[in-house]
């Protein structure tokens, strides 16, 4: 599972451009939206693309996201109950 | 009153790793490429603006040429009417056929909605507005070259009729690493440091 957290953490730098982010200025239970890392609705949507991508997992309502997308914590649960790739 | 002269008040050219603010070398480095040389710009102003990273080239390319000259006038608590008027050739073709690569397999069918959002030139006209937290006119035009007589006319038009208490106008091309810009803030106030000069004699120096 830490090692999952570490590849989500250098996808989201390197997909969504996070310029000035490094791994260690991520925690695992920081928000990923609003006051944590501050990413927006298309960052949002770039996330569920890297599901789809990179762990084979399609979410069918978006609005699953909100709970999926809370931190990197919350993601690697999600992907690990639920990859196929 | 009628616009029948150009009134600039300052403009900046972007091309060839140097950035040339009212006729001053204000940044150069060694040839490299646009995405270097945009990043060493933005680092070199001090911009602040983490978003710029997630631009595309287009977008990028009007944002530091604008970012230089709107900064002293929309750093001020007053709320300003800057009309935007930009133009260039190549539209957003770049990030076009980049967004197209994405989806061109469909054993591998990926589209980027961050690429995605880039596909249509005007974009550039939102990310300097919301920068600078303009509520003004925009366009964007596609020429098949620099056409100062239409960027001339329609800012005065802008300016004649009270839509707009400056413009910043200009050309912002950029495809396939090869770029240049060239914006101008015209308004209808006299500036006596360019009063021989018009759109096009500062395009081609």
């Amino acid at each position: 599972m830490e090692a999952l957290k570490e590849e989500l953490k250098n996808k989201i730098i390197t997909t969504l451009n996070l310029e000035d982010i490094t791994i260690e200025d991520i925690a695992d239970n920081d928000p990923l939206f609003g006051d944590g890392l501050g990413l927006d609705s298309i960052d949002a949507l770039e996330l569920i693309v890297i599901l789809d991508k990179d762990y084979g997992i399609k979410l069918v309502d978006p609005k699953e996201g909100k709970s999926i997308f809370q931190s990197i914590e919350t993601m690697a649960a999600y992907i690990s109950a639920n990859r196929t790739k | 009153m009628t616009q029948n002269k150009t009134n600039i008040q300052s403009y900046i050219k972007i091309e060839n790793n140097e950035i040339v603010l009212n006729g001053t070398s204000v940044f150069k480095i060694e040839p490299t490429d646009f995405a270097d040389f945009a990043k060493q710009a933005y680092r070199n102003f001090e911009m602040q603006y983490p978003k710029f990273f997630k631009m595309d080239a287009l977008s990028k390319l009007a944002f530091l040429g604008s970012e230089l000259l709107l900064s002293p006038i929309t750093s001020t608590e007053q709320e300003n009417n800057i009309a935007l008027v930009l133009a260039n050739k190549s539209s957003s073709l770049d990030t076009d056929v980049k967004y197209q690569e994405s989806i061109s397999d469909k054993d591998n069918y990926f589209p980027s909605p961050a690429v995605f959002v880039y596909t249509l030139p005007n974009i550039c006209l939102g990310e300097i507005s919301i920068r600078h937290q303009l509520k003004s006119e925009n366009s964007f035009f596609i020429f098949d070259a620099f056409n100062s007589e239409f960027l001339f006319n329609y800012s005065g038009i802008l300016l004649n009729t009270n839509k707009a208490d400056s413009v910043l106008c200009g050309w912002v091309e950029f495809y396939n690493d090869k770029y240049k810009a060239f914006l101008c803030i015209i308004s209808k106030e006299e500036n006596e440091k360019y009063i021989n000069e018009t759109i096009n004699t500062l395009y081609n120096k």
